[in-house]
C-alpha cells in the first residue's frame, strides 16, 4: 500500500472527507431542523463525491470512471432528494401547528 | 498542472461554501449557500468525468432540492438563534475532524490497483443493447435497485401526502391559484415549457447511449410541470384522481410486469429475453420517466392544501 | 475474485415473491376502490406469510440456503437474494407478527379512502417489503435502499394522527434515521473503494485486517445504532413509538428497529475478521448493557403505559447488543454458539411480546379512556382478556419461565458463564429485576379489585383482543423450544466455512 498520486481524484477525495466532517458537525450540533437538514445534504454531497473518487480511480475499459459507483450515486441522489422533501414537509407542517417554535427545538 | 489548479480552486470553493452554509446567520442565507453548493458540486462531478452524475446533481441534487428548500425558507419562520455550548462545539468538532481524518487516510492510501467493475460492465454491455454503461448498471445488472428506488420515490410522495390535513386528503396541492397572473411569467412559461419538454424527452432518449436517462429527464419534465403550474397554465391535479394514480403506478407496474415476465421468458426476474433487451428497457424507461416526472413534480408541490 | 460462484437454487423464486408481493400490494391499494383497501392489504400480508413459511420450510428441510440471482447476473456485478437459516426464521417471524397486527388494525382508522387508513396500510406493506429485503439482501447498497424504504414507511406512521407532538417526534426520528443512513452509505463507499464489490458473500472471502474496512464498519455501525436506538442514540424512540397509533407502535417497536440491527449483525459476524471484531464488540456490549439499565430505569418512572412500553423497548434492544461480545468471544463457531441462538430468541420473543403489549395498551385506552398507570385499578374486571395479554407478554419481557424471554436470557447467562464474563451476568440479572419492577407497576393495580364497579368506555371487539393475545401466546410458546443452540440458525452462514 503506497501513497496515492496527487491527482484530481485524490484532491476531490480530500474535499469529500472535509465535506463529510463539516456536514457531520452541522447535523449533530445545529439547533434548527431546517439547518440540520441542510447539513445532512452537505454531508450527503461529500459521501457522493467519495463514490465519484472511487469511480474515477476505477476508470478503465474505455470508461472515464467505473460505472457501478456512478450508478449508485445517481440512485443515492434521488433517494436523498426524497428524504429532504419528506423532512421539509414535516418541518413546514410543524411550523403551521406551532408558529412560535417553527423550526427549532430539536436535539 | 493548470487542470490541477482549477480542480483545487473548485475544491476550496466547495469547502468554503459548505462551511459558510453551516455558519450562516439566518436560514435563508443558509438555503442560498446550499444552492450554490449544488452548483459547484456539479462542476466537481464534471471534473471527475462523471457527466451522468453531474446532470443528476444539477437537476435533482441542486435543482429540485433547491426549489423545495426555497419553499420551506419562505414558509418556515426562522428559528431563534441559539448557540450550542463551547464544550459541545469542541467535542463534536473533534469527533467530526476525526471522521474526516479517517476518511482522508482512506483516500490517501488506496489499494493498488484500484478495484473496479468497469471491465465486467463492458464485457456484458453488448448483451443489454445499451451504449451507456451507467444505463446498463441501472437497467440490467442492478435493475432491482432501480425498481426499488422507484418504490422509494413513490413512498416518499405518499409520505408527503400523509402530512396534509384530514380535510384536504385527496385534494389539490399548493395554495389556490390567483386569478389572472400578470407579468412576464405566463409568457415565459409558454415559451420555456414546450422547449423543456423536448429537452427532457431528449435526455431520456439519449440516456441509452450517452449521458442522460430517466431520472434526469423526469426531473426536467417535472420542472416544466411546476413552471406551468406557477404560471397558471395548468391546475395542480387532485391527488385522489384515478387518472393521476394510474399515471403514478404505470412505471412501477410496467417495470415489475416486465421483470416477472422475465422469469418464464428469460429465466430470471428482471432478465430480458435475448434480442428484446433494448426495446424492453426503453419501454420501462418511458413508463418510468412519465411516472417519475409526476412523482417528482407532486413531491415538490407538497401535500394537499385544498379540499377535494 | 469470488470464492464460489453462486447459482439460483430450486425454490429461489420464493425470494422474488417475498419482495414483489408486498410491492404489488402497495400499487393495488391505490388503484382499487377505497372499501377494498383493507381486503387487499390483508390478502397481501397473508400471501407474504405463505411465502415466508414456504421459505422457512425449504431452508429447514434442505439445511441449505435459498439463493436467487436477480436478472441472472452473478455478483459482484449483479444482485443476489439469499435466505440462510437466520434470515428465513426472522422473515417468518416478521410475517407472523404482521397478520395479527393487521387483524387488530382493521377498521381502526376511519372510513375507507380517508387519509389515515390509506397511509397506514400503504406503510404497513412498505415495511413488509423493506424487512424482507433486509433479511434477504446480499448487496450492501441494495440493503441501503431497503433501509431507506423502511425509514420512509416508518416515519409517516409516527405522525399518523397529525398532532403537534407526533409531528415533532416524527421529525426527530427522521433526523436520526437520515443521519444513520448517510453514515451507512459512507461505509458502503469505502468498502467499494477497497474491494470493488458490495456482495457480502464475496466480501467475506476478501476480508482482511484492513484499516479501510475498520473505518467503514465503524461508521456503518454508528449509523445503524442510531436507527436501532441503541443507547445513547435512543432519545428519538420513546416519543416516536409512544406517539404512533397502537397498531403502528406494535410494528415499529417489534419489527422496524430490528431491521437495522440485523444489518449490524451481518456486518460484525460476516464482514469483520473475527480477531478484529472481538475488541469492538465489547464496546457494543457496554452500550447494550447501559441501554438495559437506563431504559428499564426510565420505564420505571413513566406515568403513562405507552411511554413505559416504549422505554422497555430501549432496554430490551440493549440485550440484543450483548450478542456481539458473547457470540464473537466464543471462539471458532459463532453460529453454533449459545449466544447466537440467545440473540435470535431475544429478538423474536421481544417482537411477539412487544407487539402484544402495544396492542394491549391500545385496548386499555379504549376500555378506560386513558393510559395513566396510577388509575389502572380494576382494569382486570373491565378488560380481562387484555390484562391476560399484558400478563403473558410481561412474563416474557421479565424473563420468567416458560417464555421466549426466559429462554433467551437463560441461554445468554449460559454463554456469559461459559466465558467467565460475570459482568454480563450482572447486567442480565439486573435487567430482569428492573423489568419485573416496571411490569408489576402495571399488573398490580390492574389485578386489584375496583373500589366501585366501572364500565367500559367502548364496546370490546373480541377479534382484536384475540389478535393481541395470540402474539402474547407466541412469546410464551417459543419458550418451549429446546434450551440449546438451534442448528437451523447456523444454516448457510457465510463465515461458517471461512477461516
Amino acid at each position: 500500500m503506497s501513497l496515492a498520486p496527487f491527482d484530481a481524484a485524490t484532491l476531490f477525495g480530500l474535499m469529500g472527507a472535509i465535506l463529510v466532517g463539516l456536514g457531520l458537525y452541522g447535523v449533530v450540533l445545529l439547533e434548527s431542523f431546517l439547518r440540520r437538514l441542510l447539513a445532512f445534504n452537505l454531508l450527503g454531497g461529500g459521501v457522493f463525491i467519495l463514490f465519484g473518487v472511487v469511480a474515477r480511480r476505477g476508470a478503465g475499459a474505455g470508461f472515464s470512471g467505473d460505472p457501478v459507483p456512478q450508478a449508485l450515486v445517481i440512485t443515492g441522489i434521488v433517494v436523498a432528494f426524497c428524504a429532504t422533501a419528506l423532512a421539509i414537509t414535516l418541518i413546514e407542517r410543524l411550523g403551521e401547528e406551532d408558529g412560535d417554535d417553527a423550526s427549532g427545538g430539536g436535539s | 498542472m493548470t487542470a490541477l489548479v482549477l480542480d483545487g480552486g473548485i475544491a476550496l470553493l466547495t469547502i468554503g461554501i459548505a462551511a459558510w452554509t453551516i455558519r450562516a446567520g439566518d436560514d435563508f442565507a443558509a438555503v442560498v449557500g446550499f444552492i450554490a453548493y449544488g452548483l459547484v458540486l456539479t462542476l466537481a462531478w464534471t471534473r471527475l468525468g462523471a457527466y451522468d452524475v453531474a446532470l443528476t446533481e444539477a437537476a435533482i441534487g441542486g435543482g429540485a432540492t433547491g426549489v423545495i428548500l426555497m419553499r420551506a425558507g419562505a414558509r418556515v419562520k426562522p428559528a431563534p438563534a441559539s448557540r450550542p455550548s463551547r464544550l459541545a462545539r469542541i467535542i463534536v468538532g473533534a469527533l467530526s475532524a476525526a471522521v474526516a481524518a479517517g476518511l482522508a487516510a482512506v483516500v490517501l492510501l488506496p489499494p493498488q490497483p484500484a478495484p473496479s467493475l468497469a471491465l465486467d460492465v463492458r464485457e456484458h454491455l453488448a448483451s443489454t443493447g445499451l451504449g451507456n454503461p451507467i444505463g446498463g448498471v441501472l437497467m440490467a445488472y442492478r435493475a432491482a435497485d432501480t425498481f426499488l428506488e422507484t418504490v422509494v420515490v413513490l413512498l416518499a410522495l405518499f409520505g408527503v401526502w400523509s402530512l396534509g390535513r384530514d380535510a384536504h386528503w385527496g385534494g389539490r396541492p399548493g395554495p389556490a391559484p390567483r386569478p389572472g397572473i400578470g407579468g412576464p411569467l405566463p409568457l415565459f412559461a409558454r415559451i420555456l415549457v414546450p422547449a423543456g419538454i423536448v429537452i427532457g424527452i431528449y435526455i431520456v432518449w439519449v440516456g441509452a447511449d450517452a449521458p442522460g436517462g430517466k431520472f434526469q429527464g423526469a426531473t426536467i419534465l417535472a420542472a416544466m410541470a411546476i413552471l406551468a403550474g406557477m404560471a397558471g397554465l395548468v391546475a395542480a391535479p387532485a391527488t385522489s384522481g384515478r387518472r393521476l394514480r394510474w399515471l403514478l403506478a404505470a412505471g412501477p407496474i410496467v417495470f415489475v410486469g416486465i421483470g416477472l415476465a422475465g422469469i418464464p421468458l428469460a429465466g430470471a426476474f428482471l432478465a430480458y429475453p435475448p434480442g428484446f433487451e433494448k426495446p424492453l428497457i426503453l419501454v420501462i424507461e418511458v413508463a418510468l420517466t412519465v411516472s417519475l416526472a409526476a412523482m417528482l413534480a407532486l413531491i415538490v408541490a407538497g401535500p394537499p392544501e385544498r379540499s377535494p | 475474485m469470488n470464492a464460489a460462484m453462486l447459482a439460483t437454487t430450486p425454490g429461489g423464486g420464493l425470494l422474488v415473491a417475498a419482495i414483489t408481493v408486498p410491492v404489488i400490494g402497495i400499487l393495488l391499494l391505490w388503484l382499487v376502490r377505497p372499501r377494498d383497501v383493507e381486503t387487499v392489504a390483508l390478502a397481501a400480508l397473508l400471501a407474504n406469510l405463505g411465502v415466508a413459511l414456504a421459505v422457512l420450510e425449504k431452508v429447514a428441510a434442505g439445511a441449505a440456503p435459498l439463493v436467487y440471482l436477480i436478472g441472472g447476473w452473478q455478483p459482484p456485478l449483479g444482485l443476489a437474494l439469499r435466505a440462510d437459516g437466520i434470515a428465513a426464521v426472522f422473515m417468518a417471524m416478521a410475517a407472523i407478527v404482521l397478520v395479527p397486527v393487521a387483524v387488530y388494525a382493521r377498521g381502526q382508522f376511519g372510513a375507507p379512502g380517508e387519509r389515515r387508513p390509506m397511509v397506514f396500510w400503504t406503510m404497513l406493506l412498505a415495511i413488509t417489503a423493506a424487512l424482507n429485503l433486509i433479511f434477504l439482501g446480499e448487496d450492501l447498497f441494495n440493503l441501503y435502499v431497503a433501509l431507506e424504504l423502511l425509514t420512509f414507511a416508518a416515519v409517516p406512521l409516527v405522525s399518523l394522527d397529525g398532532s403537534r407532538e407526533t409531528l415533532k417526534a416524527a421529525l426527530r426520528y427522521l433526523v436520526f434515521a437520515l443521519a444513520g443512513s448517510v453514515l451507512y452509505l459512507l461505509g458502503v463507499a469505502i468498502i467499494y473503494g477497497a474491494y470493488g464489490t458490495l456482495d457480502l458473500g464475496g466480501l467475506a472471502a476478501l476480508r482482511g485486517p484492513d484499516g479501510a474496512l475498520l473505518v467503514a464498519v465503524g461508521l456503518m455501525t454508528a449509523g445503524l445504532a442510531a436507527k436501532t436506538a441503541l443507547f445513547p442514540l435512543h432519545l428519538w424512540l420513546p416519543p416516536a413509538h409512544a406517539g404512533a397509533p397502537p397498531a403502528a407502535s406494535a410494528v415499529l417497536s417489534a419489527l422496524v428497529v430490528k431491521g437495522s440491527f440485523f444489518i449490524a449483525l451481518r456486518l460484525w459476524f460476516d464482514l469483520l475478521p473475527p480477531e478484529r471484531a472481538v475488541a469492538g464488540s465489547t464496546l457494543l456490549g457496554v452500550f447494550g448493557a447501559a441501554a438495559v439499565v437506563v431504559g428499564s430505569a426510565m420505564a420505571l418512572r413513566q406515568a403513562r403505559l405507552k411511554l413505559l412500553v416504549a422505554y422497555s423497548t430501549v432496554a430490551q434492544l440493549g440485550y440484543l447488543f450483548l450478542v456481539f461480545p458473547l457470540g464473537l468471544g466464543s471462539g471458532a463457531a459463532p453460529f453454533e454458539s449459545t449466544a447466537w441462538t440467545a440473540g435470535a430468541l431475544q429478538l423474536m420473543a421481544h417482537a411477539f411480546a412487544k407487539a402484544a403489549m402495544f396492542m394491549a395498551a391500545g385496548l386499555v385506552y379504549e376500555a378506560i379512556g386513558h393510559d395513566r398507570i396510577a388509575e389502572f385499578r380494576g382494569l382486570g374486571r373491565i378488560a380481562p382478556l387484555t390484562v391476560l395479554t399484558m400478563t403473558l407478554a410481561s412474563i416474557s419481557l421479565m424473563g420468567l419461565p416458560p417464555s421466549g424471554g426466559f429462554s433467551a436470557k437463560w441461554l445468554m447467562l449460559t454463554a456469559a458463564f461459559g466465558e467467565g464474563a460475570w459482568w454480563w451476568v450482572l447486567v442480565i440479572a439486573a435487567g430482569g429485576l428492573l423489568a419485573a419492577g416496571y411490569v408489576f407497576r402495571i399488573l398490580v393495580p390492574a389485578f386489584t379489585p375496583p373500589e366501585e364497579p366501572a364500565a367500559r368506555k367502548k364496546p370490546v371487539v373480541v377479534t382484536r383482543e384475540a389478535a393481541a393475545l395470540a402474539l402474547a401466546l407466541a412469546a410464551i410458546l417459543i419458550g418451549f423450544l429446546p434450551l440449546a443452540p438451534w442448528p437451523l440458525l447456523a444454516v448457510g452462514r457465510i463465515a461458517a466455512g471461512a477461516p
